[in-house]
């Protein structure tokens, strides 16, 4: 064969190379693979929400060159990237879209783990670090959810900051750190907008970080029903370029979705928060916290000695611990699948969110 | 008499001493028990004040024919026609009444005499009004206080007790529909919806203690001492002699007196105008009624066509809210036009008219390019779609070459 | 492979990537530039100059997006007040002769500290505060 020319392609790539080593990055990704089977489209949602998380990110960075977060500039700052600032609506409402449809995908990728098993030995941990981003993005929406100070957001917190204090012990203690002081005020706003822009996103970062690294390490698990079916050689693609082209085809319907959202239902931007106003009928929380406050409501004042709220919030730290400890109770001692309970259990959680979210929403 | 005034002063300051008539006449029942038991809320028993106070009588005696003996002043159930008098004994005795309230007026009887009720009752009529007929007796409340018969939610009722019963009214050959009219009237929804207490009742207008319809020639100043504006326009324009003279009852020609309907446009044009009553449609008069009437109509629609556009704009997501508070300047020319009507002066209607004319302009103009932004947020998001949708059909070709280049080895 | 394909998809890909990585830039660019009228809200708004207004006499500012009445009682006794009247929201004005804020709609009227004295508004009008900065009068909400 001639002398090979090289391409001046190949020139950067060999200078990066020599200097990062990405060729071993390259090669191990070459071998990564997506099992193929009736339920691979699951698969998709936790690539999905981390692109949303991207999203996030960067509109969240546009938005802060215009927010201000302070109790009196808030919601003029909101107003203004809203009305005057051009492409403001834009951005601000795919934040505000981005934010609610992350969730809804991370609650998926979740049920679509416990459902597929993908929660089995050696995956727990990467099993934990997901529930711990879920519980951080929920952080996420809540801290978010203040910022644009208007009616909703200071009351949708107030009564949030209500409950923490609820916990017996160190509860008044825990809600004096959330609202910097006794109320929900101009201090709460500024830690918030803290939690929200700088110590959540460092945290989130690192999660995701592991939670990547794992996955890469691990790889990506098939069903166990798969694994029998094809005696353990499960058909696979490549991720690259397989996988990664369709995925790349789901996120840009992501983002199509996003536009038309933030395009045909604008962001609202409602009243500014009045602090002494009485907070307005029919009062709740973002749907993703609809089931925990439509089941509170549900729960008498006093049940026995114990008081209802307490016993509530009791409840749903049982209920997540017991949801976080999965990976442990979903086999028994002699190794073996507790699929049925596993199934179950599911299921019933499912549906309990599914339930109170609507009853929440409608009542 | 003057031993009344003695026990009143001896037993309010004994305040707390035995009072025998209570504790018998709790024991009774019917209309003997209900005085001792309605007493406990009255505003005479807080201040120590016993049934003796206007009664007379011995409360320390326990036999009856001691505590009720006309030798210890006991006058029993006074008559209807002695009532103002006993009540005035100590409401209209300044150094009394200074002690329990210094700011409390003592001149409610002599307003009294010279009221209608006053003046029938001096004549011997029982069937006008005495003190406790407005303000009950043995369970007498403060005016301020709601179960007050007074208080304004209730007066009306108090007042209609009487004058709204045919049979009562008969013989004074008074209408007695007042009472319905009134509450059909805008100063009535004041009053029970909208919570306004400063809107005028009876009293505001005819007086309480007082009481006297207001004459002919008094009656735009008693509209006017809270309808100012209208008053003076009124009293400047060409109505006000032409009224006097005919002996028209100024405001209430065209307003009602009792009825009183919120005002519209429709009071000066169409089938249920005022104007027309009088005016014939071409002469001066009705041709400037008509003309009052347009200028209002014209800017009552463009404000409503602007507030249309707005709503639209903002059900489809955009943000308006500088234009929706600038249509309350619109509205507040508005007002100032319908005030200008009492001039009877086309040309006073135009001026504030015409200023609100162009704020709906103004507004509706927003409104609309609002709209057009609207439409134009909506073709950009098609565009971005369609290069998206390109994409994700090169995406999928792409994975078919892919694909199908992978079966091909 | 059949290149006429490769090459539909090449165009396929090239064009739509491009389209839809422009269709996601031109906004955020935009969205960077800052527009004209940089300053969001206002906290607070400048009134003009001390020797402006005379004592015992006022005037309407505008405030964001709402009239406020300023007053100067006295030479150092400065006072501002939401000019929307409390009854029907027409714009109140002050009377030098009164000494009193007075609406000209319905006849009411406000004392000094905007507390009604007489007719029809139900409410008392808003303070602001006022300081004197130098010879520059600023009006701000109050905290």
């Amino acid at each position: 064969m001639a002398t090979t020319t090289i391409t001046s392609r190949q020139r950067v790539a060999g200078w990066l190379d020599e200097r990062l080593g990405l060729s071993s990055l390259k090669e191990f990704l070459s071998h990564k693979t997506v099992p193929i089977h009736s339920a691979t489209m699951w698969y998709y949602f936790g690539g999905i929400t981390l692109f949303l998380f991207t999203i996030q990110v960067l509109t969240g960075i546009l938005l802060l060159l215009y927010y201000r977060p302070t109790a009196s500039e808030a919601y003029e700052s909101v107003q203004f990237i809203m009305t005057r600032v051009r492409f403001g609506w834009l951005i601000r409402s795919i934040h505000s879209w981005s934010a609610n449809l992350m969730i809804f995908t991370a609650f998926v990728h979740m049920f679509s783990v416990v459902f597929l098993r993908a929660y089995r030995r050696p995956r727990e941990l990467t099993w934990f670090s997901g529930i711990a981003l879920l519980g951080l993005a929920l952080g996420f929406g809540f801290s978010g959810y203040l910022l644009p100070w208007n009616t909703i957001s200071y009351f949708a917190t107030k009564v949030g900051t209500d409950m923490a204090s609820a916990v017996p012990v160190v509860g008044s203690t825990i809600a004096r750190f959330l609202r910097g002081g006794e109320d929900v005020g101009g201090a709460t706003l500024t830690r918030f907008f803290g939690f929200h822009v700088a110590v959540l996103p460092g945290i989130a970062t690192t999660l995701i970080f592991v939670h990547l690294m794992l996955v890469q390490k691990h790889g990506i698990s098939s069903p166990p029903w798969v694994e029998q079916k094809t005696g353990g050689k499960v058909p696979q693609m490549k991720f690259f370029p397989n996988f990664f082209l369709r995925e790349m085809m789901a996120w840009y319907a992501a983002l199509g979705v996003l536009g038309s959202l933030a395009a045909i239902f604008p962001w609202e931007l409602g009243e500014k928060a009045d602090p002494f106003a009485s907070a307005p009928a029919g009062i709740h929380p973002e749907w993703y916290f609809l089931a925990p406050f439509y089941t509170l409501k549900l729960i008498p004042s006093q049940v026995l000695f114990v008081e209802g709220e307490l016993l509530g919030l009791f409840g749903f730290a049982v209920l997540a611990l017991w949801w976080v400890l999965l990976p442990f109770w979903a086999t028994n001692p002699k190794g073996e699948e507790r699929a049925r309970l596993v199934t179950g259990a599911g299921v019933a959680l499912l549906a309990y969110l599914v339930t109170f979210s609507l009853l929440g929403y409608f009542r | 008499m003057k031993r009344i005034a003695i026990a009143c002063a001896f037993l309010a300051a004994a305040a707390f001493a035995k009072d025998s008539c209570t504790d018998c006449h709790s024991a009774l029942d019917g209309k003997l028990q209900a005085p001792a038991a309605a007493f406990g809320n009255d505003v005479h028993s807080r201040h120590g004040f016993t049934c003796a106070s206007c009664h007379g009588g011995d409360p320390t005696a326990d036999d009856p024919s001691a505590a009720m003996s006309k030798a210890k002043g006991f006058i029993g159930k006074p008559a209807r026609t002695a009532i103002p008098q006993l009540c005035a004994h100590c409401h209209s005795d300044a150094a009394l009444m200074h002690k329990y309230r210094p700011q409390q007026r003592v001149d409610q009887y002599e307003l009294y005499k010279t009221s209608v009720h006053g003046k029938r009752i001096a004549e011997g009529d029982t069937a006008a009004a005495v003190c406790i007929d407005c303000h009950s007796v043995h369970d007498i409340r403060e005016v301020k206080d709601p179960l007050s018969p007074v208080y304004p939610l209730r007066l009306p009722d108090t007042c209609g007790r009487c004058h709204a019963d045919p049979a009562h009214m008969a013989k004074y050959k008074i209408p007695t529909n007042q009472l319905a009219d009134y509450k059909k009237s805008v100063h009535w929804a004041a009053i029970s919806k909208g919570g306004d207490l400063s809107a005028p009742n009876c009293a505001s207008c005819h007086g309480n203690h007082g009481a006297t319809p207001p004459q002919v020639g008094s009656v735009a100043e008693v509209c006017g001492t809270c309808h100012t504006l209208m008053a003076d326009l009124y009293n400047k324009s060409p109505h006000q002699p032409v009224f006097a003279a005919m002996g028209e009852k100024g405001c209430v020609t065209c307003h009602s007196n009792h009825d009183i309907e919120m005002p519209s446009p429709a009071m000066l044009a169409g089938p249920k105008a005022v104007c027309s009553q009088c005016h014939d449609a071409d002469s001066a008069g009705g041709k400037a009624a008509a003309q009052m009437a347009q200028l209002i109509g014209n800017l009552s629609a463009a404000m409503k066509a602007s507030d249309a556009v707005l709503a639209q704009a903002r059900r489809d997501g955009m943000e308006v809210a500088d234009a929706v508070l600038q249509e309350q300047q619109a509205n507040e020319d508005l007002v100032k036009a319908r005030v200008a009507v009492h001039a009877f002066d086309p040309a006073a209607v135009a001026a504030p008219i015409n200023a609100g004319l162009k704020i709906a302009a103004a507004t509706k103009l927003a409104g609309e390019q609002a709209l057009r932004e609207r439409d134009q947020r909506r073709k950009g998001l098609a565009v971005s779609l369609v290069a998206i949708l390109i994409t994700i059909v090169g995406l999928a070709f792409a994975i078919r070459a892919v694909e199908s280049k992978r079966e091909n080895r | 492979m059949d290149t006429g394909r490769r090459g539909l998809i090449r165009i396929l890909l090239g064009t739509g990537f491009s389209a839809s990585l422009i269709s996601f830039l031109y906004p955020v660019l935009r969205f960077m530039d800052p527009p004209a009228v940089p300053e969001a809200s206002v906290n607070e708004v400048s009134a003009g100059k001390v020797q402006d207004l005379k004592p015992n006499s006022g005037k309407i500012v505008r405030f964001g997006s709402r009239p406020v009445i300023l007053i100067r009682v006295s030479d150092t006794d400065w006072r501002a007040f939401s000019a929307v009247c409390t009854h029907l929201n027409c714009t109140v004005q002050y009377s030098e002769q009164r000494h009193q804020i007075w609406c000209a709609c319905h006849n009411g009227t406000y004392d000094l500290n905007g507390a009604v004295v007489s007719g029809p508004p139900p409410k008392a009008l808003e303070e602001y505060a006022v300081k004197v900065r130098g010879d520059e009068v600023v009006i701000s909400r109050h905290a």
